[in-house]
């Protein structure tokens, strides 16, 4: 059953873990040299998601699917870096930190409404108890 | 749940900034040493980091830190004419390690630095995930 109270954060939630995964990579390869940083472009993912643009339909369980889109369908843009470095890294840690600690913040965030809807089911089944 | 690979993550590459600050400590501690023969003389050594699999890479954009190797610098080394040491050549050379202490301190600053990033990644995570888990507890 999908209950529609959830319907938004439940993908918001989804999302926000995926982006904490690709953050995190980008801040653990800081000193590994040529690694690109990259990131979801948030927005635009949650609305395709709700949308339901993608991904692609299939009749056939052996069509393949676009590489770059992720189980939630968000796709994975490359950081434009601000200043250039010598061993081809665009990771900026301070960047990655900022966008790290505001996704922490966001996914609790969906947590909390979650947390709000479900006790917002609870007191209707239990009638005002 | 795709937040558990965080810990590998940030695991990986602990352990490659550990080995970073192992060889820096190495480097230190031979930033002085001499030889009366340039083939035995410590060299700076570097820890070489790389991401683990570039076709998964560019799938999922989550990747881990390896380490593929060591290289030892080959900035020249410092020779001192030095003809009352023990060690000294026929010349009366000695060499002395390539180690630039600068260097290495900087690079010990910054390992510090990435480790504690990634300890705080971990922990951040951890929080994440536990109030996930009590998602529904209260009220």
């Amino acid at each position: 059953m999908k209950i529609p109270a959830f319907a938004v954060h439940e993908q918001a939630l989804k999302m926000r873990a995926e982006r904490n995964e690709v953050l995190s990579s980008n801040i653990a390869n800081a000193d590994t040299p040529n690694y690109k940083a990259r990131d979801l472009d948030f927005a635009s993912a949650l609305k395709s998601v709700q949308g339901g643009a993608l991904p692609m339909k299939t009749t056939s369980a052996l069509h393949s699917q676009p590489a770059n889109f992720m189980s939630t369908g968000a796709e994975l843009k490359f950081r434009i870096p601000m200043q250039p470095t010598l061993d081809g890294n665009t990771v900026e840690t301070d960047v990655e930190q900022a966008a790290f600690a505001e996704n922490a913040v966001q996914y609790r965030a969906s947590l909390t409404f979650l947390n709000g809807s479900i006790s917002g089911l609870r007191y209707a089944i239990k009638g005002g108890d | 749940m795709s937040l558990f690979k965080v810990f590998d993550v940030a695991g990986s590459a602990m352990n490659a900034q550990s080995v970073r600050l192992n060889v820096t400590a190495s480097n230190l501690a031979n930033a002085g040493s001499v030889s009366g023969d340039p083939n035995k003389v410590y060299r700076a050594k570097q820890p070489i980091f790389a991401t683990f699999n570039d076709a998964l890479v560019a799938q999922t954009g989550v990747t881990g830190v390896r380490l593929t190797g060591i290289t030892e610098s080959t900035a020249p080394l410092n020779v001192q004419y030095r003809p009352d040491h023990p060690d000294a050549d026929a010349d009366g050379n000695v060499y002395v390690s390539n180690v630039s202490t600068v260097e290495e301190m900087v690079n010990m600053m910054s390992a510090s630095r990435s480790y504690q990033n990634n300890v705080e990644m971990i922990n951040t995570t951890r929080d994440m995930l536990l109030q996930t888990l009590a998602l529904g507890r209260q009220g």
